[in-house]
């Protein structure tokens, strides 16, 4: 008998591509080279992470405007706060872990309260490494989302990253950005005319039995979800919401009232604490709407090191949760 | 005054002294305003920034944004009482300011924030931000070839923070001669003397061995100051510039100078006009 395979922690070379999915190499950097061409205002600078943030692309092609400023994320803040004083548009970047538990204070106060142009793109968003909770930032939204000035941003795929980039260097104000970089899955070129934009929700599959909606690597959860609950002729709609902050209100309140008595799921690569499913309850609430809510997030734990198949099974984020528990509640 | 000072410098002196008379009236007047404030840093730390800023920095009063300006980033928020008073002397806010100093919708706020106030580079206050903030300044202006300098007035007890260790060695690292500290040692900070609370000797050495170029003189000997800021900026080397400056909390007002020495002294209500009676006297004004 064959010995069982063991799934390797595979943990900072993570990628979230299912095998044979089609997917883009280091959308990230490669879009910033792209906006930079055009734009000589952008400048990029890491804390000892370029590499693993996929800004070493734009690093290589633009030295003389990229700044290593070591392992201090104090520091990368508020030297991006300076930069950005003297009319630059820097890109920062770091783990999410590092800049939501170690770097607030600058950020809220050497950006954020004085609006400064500065973004923030940070790898490891949520449960996407094996290393465990020193790299996985299961409530990094919930540390930003009471933070004044601050746009959210957690794209789905390697077309939102990059199209993300271009809205970013459009959009004069602060940003953090969850990144998902190596082969980041394409998803969403199959939906004809999505484009991504900040502060906006976009259905991507109108459905009818359900809605999800769902941010970051969850969308592409939910739409193969829907795909598989598609199959059992469950028809599932997909909201994709990007912009954590500031939400959608209009189009989620239109889609949540589209579906009022079936069951509504928001989905999302975060603590069930504070992230998008709080954020839409708290819609909701104030709007006087009831809906049959439900939560698909990351349990309010510190979680397990491991394989990341194996935590987004054990967790309830992987495609095969997600269909359980739409299934389980269209079915009742 | 320096015995080696020619009488051009001597008169340049008798200048500075004027501005800095100036600066801790507007000081107190504004204290007096309130009934409270940072006076005791502010008395402290006025020599210091009259020599900043009728000596060293460039500047347009009337433009306070002009791109060809040096920038001058106060740290420390609390000591925006000091900062506010040399603002209205160089002429950036208006006198007439001084009597809203700390009121509800005032462009000076009681701790320094950017957006309040024309002058006021950055927001202070959480301590520890603005070398930071300095390091990506002098960074930005070399990439835009300026010759501006960056200034950043920190206190001793901003020395406990990390984030200010973290900028000393970046500022070393990249060379950063466009960019000049100011470290106001007063030894107190909030719970205690500074030295009691974290003890930052030797602190030259500390900067040195960041990599950076020192000058350690006593902050309220305007001949002393003044040499240190030119040699600061007239410097060849490739290093970031510190000056060290000792300063004595309440200087010019001899009540407040004996006065038990705590991060917020005491002044009573019948002590502010008594106060700007024995500056006057200090700097022999009838």
């Amino acid at each position: 008998m064959a010995a069982k395979k063991k799934l390797k922690t595979s943990a900072m070379i993570a990628s979230i591509a299912a095998e044979g999915q089609p997917t883009t190499s280091a959308p990230f950097g490669h879009a910033l080279v792209e906006a930079a061409r055009d734009n000589n205002k952008i400048v990029g600078m890491t804390a000892d992470l370029g590499k693993y943030t996929d800004l070493h692309i734009f690093a290589q092609e633009f030295p003389e405007r990229f700044y290593q400023m070591g392992m201090a994320e104090q520091l990368l803040m508020s030297a991006g706060a300076g930069m950005a004083r003297e009319g630059f548009i820097p890109f920062l970047t770091t783990y999410s872990v590092f800049a939501s538990r170690r770097a607030y204070d600058f950020i809220c106060m050497a950006i954020a309260e004085e609006r400064l142009n500065v973004k923030i793109v940070c790898a490891l968003p949520g449960l996407t490494t094996g290393y465990g909770p020193s790299h996985q930032a299961t409530e990094d939204i919930a540390i930003f989302r009471g933070m004044p000035n601050l746009t959210i941003i957690d794209p789905c795929d390697a077309i939102d990253i990059q199209q993300s980039v271009a809205a970013m260097v459009e959009f004069d104000g602060p940003v953090y950005m969850r990144l998902l970089r190596g082969k980041v899955p394409n998803v969403l070129d199959r939906f004809d005319g999505y484009r991504f934009e900040i502060g906006k929700a976009k259905r991507l599959i109108d459905g009818g039995d359900a809605l999800i909606i769902s941010s970051g690597l969850m969308t592409m959860r939910a739409v193969e979800a829907a795909d598989e609950l598609l199959e059992q002729g469950i028809k599932v709609t997909v909201v994709h919401c990007p912009t954590i902050k500031p939400l959608d209100e209009q189009t989620l309140l239109d889609e949540v009232r589209r579906h009022t008595g079936k069951p509504v799921f928001v989905a999302e690569n975060h603590s069930v604490i504070g992230g998008l499913g709080e954020s839409v309850a708290a819609l909701l609430m104030r709007n006087k709407l009831n809906a049959n809510l439900e939560q698909i997030g990351l349990p309010d734990e510190f979680l397990d090191a491991g394989a990341l198949p194996t935590l987004h099974d054990r967790y309830g984020i992987s495609t095969k949760e997600v269909v359980k528990r739409v299934e389980d509640s269209v079915r009742g | 005054m320096n015995a080696s000072l020619s009488d051009s410098d001597a008169k340049d002196i008798e200048k500075l002294k004027q501005h800095a008379y100036r600066i801790r009236r507007n000081a107190l007047l504004m204290g007096e305003v309130q009934g409270q404030g940072y006076v005791g840093q502010a008395l402290g730390v006025a020599d210091v920034l009259a020599v900043a800023y009728f000596q060293a920095l460039k500047f347009k009063a009337d433009d306070p944004e002009w791109e060809g300006r040096d920038r001058f980033l106060l740290s420390i928020g609390h000591y925006a009482i000091a900062l506010y008073a040399a603002l209205i002397e160089a002429g950036i806010i208006s006198e007439s300011e001084i009597e809203n100093y700390g009121s509800d919708d005032s462009i000076l706020p009681m701790s320094g924030m950017a957006a309040y106030t024309p002058g006021m580079e950055i927001t202070g206050g959480s301590l520890g931000h603005g070398l930071g903030i300095g390091v990506g300044m002098a960074l930005g202006l070399k990439r835009k070839n300026s010759t501006s300098l960056v200034y950043n007035l920190l206190s001793d007890g901003e020395l406990n923070e990390g984030s200010t260790w973290e900028a000393a060695a970046s500022a070393g690292h990249w060379q950063l001669n466009n960019l000049i500290a100011i470290v106001d040692v007063n030894d107190q900070q909030a719970d205690d003397k500074s030295s009691t609370v974290l003890n930052y000797e030797p602190i030259a050495d500390k900067w040195a061995a960041f990599g950076w170029e020192t000058w350690r003189v006593n902050g309220n000997d305007l001949g002393a100051l003044a040499q240190a800021f030119s040699a600061a900026i007239g410097s060849s080397s490739d290093k970031p510039r510190v000056i060290i400056c000792d300063t004595l909390m309440g200087r010019g007002v001899p009540l407040l100078e004996t006065r038990d020495k705590t991060h917020f002294i005491r002044v009573d209500e019948n002590e502010w006009s008594l106060a700007l009676e024995q500056l006057d006297e200090v700097y022999g004004i009838k």
